[in-house]
């Protein structure tokens, strides 16, 4: 049940325990007491909700930063990669195997203001030995979901 | 001018489904749960394949039983899922579609007067392309309180010394009834005695919610006297590539393909060089879809458990077959009025053959949303109906 519940949940975190349970052909307590397990774990870590910003009168800019670092001894990446994550600004922080080491994604009001985080906050840090930056143009797909995409049902109504 | 057209052709009954589809083309925002294909896009490797093979000028006739690779793939495929052996070579023919596997199989093996048993409610076509190729059909009516499983003695009560085919179509498209091993052993029996030909239509095979589906073919001594039946359409969301294939002993295979190449020459080559890939890599992509449908069936299941309406619980396909005999009304006329006060579409019973009466076939081949907003409009109408009475 956990990896089908699993994924059911990664489409729609909203779905109640109810209807989980019906379409797990479980019951609602087994339900429950398997979310809360998936909590605690942190296999599930949080519920968030994918939103076409472009839509919204909101200004969203966002940008894909390569950074190269250097490890530290005894504590390698983590410690350089605490400092970057804990900005409320950097939405993620991956690191890469490749030609750099991390990948931090950016989200801010305005071109001038991600310019400025990554002049004064990131290239300022000791480790940090360069950084390459990618505003993001567009989104077609995130989360495994395209943004724009029109759900029309293109069979006939009905058929044997 | 004198009348040109065929008698026979002429007695056939029109489709039943066919008058109901002009009153729901006709209506804005009805709600459709009518629909017998699935509603998933082909998987995009597969499309992906279909749109290289054009790249490459792939668009040429392919051998009259099909691609050799894709021969090769089906019988690797039945093979792991059956543990039956067909020979690529003479044993499996590719057609467009089941559907025109059941009607040039039927052709191959039926002479005037031949017989063929058609258990209902089935599928729409075996019974035309059974009068077509010049049978006499004979229609088993299943019954609901054995799940619409085909019974031992129904079938030998069917059977005459005219018999030459029995039509075995599980998973069942309207009912979503499977049969089991132990179903299918006590038919296999009965069908050695009395030396009877099987067609079986295992067109749902993948989407199974119980227990993997066991085809006739792979039980002892069935091999010989089966025409395995199967396709692309429903596993793997391909009704518009129209692909699918026979499996059966080569002499009967033989006389199907001469039909077949006469006929229709090859299936379409697009749909083919696509489907080896489906075949060779199509596992994960057939097992998301599989727990998809069953979550949508369990859920149906519990909103006609809350309902209070009649359902016994399908194993197969992506059909519900509820009973709606409570109304004292024709499956017709509830289909006619749900869709006229609550603009959902489905199909009535009738459709699939006389003992169809009383229940409506209801696709679960639709989003959960769609699903939702769908039963909560029958639930009023079924709500509306008891408080009349």
């Amino acid at each position: 049940m956990r990896d089908e519940l699993l994924s059911i949940l990664e489409k729609n975190s909203r779905i109640d325990f109810k209807e989980l349970a019906v379409l797990l052909g479980v019951t609602e307590e087994q339900v429950l007491e398997e979310i809360s397990k998936l909590e605690k774990e942190n296999i599930i870590c949080a519920y968030h909700t994918l939103i076409n910003w472009e839509k919204t009168d909101i200004e969203k800019v966002s940008a894909l930063i390569e950074v190269k670092v250097t490890p530290q001894r005894g504590q390698g990446f983590d410690r350089i990669a605490e400092r970057i994550y804990n900005y409320p600004e950097v939405k993620s922080v991956y690191l890469l195997s490749g030609g750099y080491d991390l990948l931090v994604t950016l989200e801010e009001k305005s071109l001038k203001e991600i310019a400025g985080f990554v002049s004064d906050k990131l290239s300022t840090l000791d480790s940090v030995l360069s950084t390459a930056t990618h505003f993001i143009l567009k989104k077609y797909k995130d989360h495994g979901t395209i943004i724009n995409k029109a759900a029309k049902d293109e069979r006939e109504v009905i058929t044997p | 001018m004198k009348n040109f057209l065929s008698q026979r052709v002429v007695n056939l009954k029109p489709s039943g489904i066919r008058k109901f589809f002009d009153i729901v083309s006709e209506m804005k925002d009805a709600i459709s749960l009518g629909v017998g294909e699935p509603d998933f896009d082909t998987p995009w490797f597969i499309r992906d394949e279909g749109i290289y093979s054009l790249e490459k000028g792939k668009t040429f006739y392919t051998s009259n039983a099909g691609l050799k690779d894709l021969r090769e793939e089906i019988s690797n495929y039945i093979n792991r899922t059956q543990g039956v052996t067909y020979c690529p070579t003479n044993e499996i023919v590719v057609t467009v579609g089941g559907s025109e596997a059941i009607d040039i199989g039927l052709r191959a093996v039926i002479d005037a007067g031949d017989e063929v048993i058609i258990p209902q409610p089935s599928y729409v076509s075996y019974e035309p392309c059974a009068i077509l190729a010049g049978a006499k059909p004979v229609i088993i009516n299943l019954q609901a309180q054995n799940d619409f499983r085909l019974q031992p003695q129904e079938l030998l009560n069917a059977i005459t010394d005219k018999t030459k085919v029995l039509i075995l179509p599980y998973p069942n498209n309207p009912t979503g009834a499977i049969m089991e091993r132990e179903n299918l052993e006590e038919i296999a029996k009965i069908v050695k005695e009395k030396d009877i030909l099987v067609m079986s239509d295992e067109i749902y095979s993948e989407l199974t919610y119980k227990e993997k589906h066991v085809s006739i073919a792979s039980l002892d001594g069935m091999k010989e006297r089966t025409i395995l039946i199967n396709g692309f359409s429903k596993a793997y969301a391909m009704t518009g590539w129209r692909l699918g294939y026979a499996c059966g002993p080569a002499e009967i295979i033989s006389q199907m393909t001469k039909i077949h190449q006469f006929a229709i020459m090859c299936a379409p080559t697009t749909s083919q060089y696509a489907a080896v890939q489906a075949l060779k890599k199509g596992d994960e992509e057939v097992a998301k879809m599989r727990q998809a449908y069953n979550q949508r069936r369990r859920y149906l299941m519990e909103a006609f458990k809350e309902m209070g309406l009649e359902c016994f619980e399908p194993y197969g396909a992506f059909y519900v077959f509820p009973c709606i005999k409570e109304f004292n009304m024709s499956s017709e006329e509830f289909a006619t009025k749900l869709l006229m006060e609550e603009k959902v579409a489905v199909v009535p019973g009738t459709a699939f053959g006389e003992c169809g009466e009383g229940y409506l076939r209801i696709s679960y081949a639709y989003s959960l949303d769609n699903l939702k907003i769908a039963l909560s409009r029958i639930e009023h109408f079924i709500q509306r109906l008891r408080n009349r009475n």
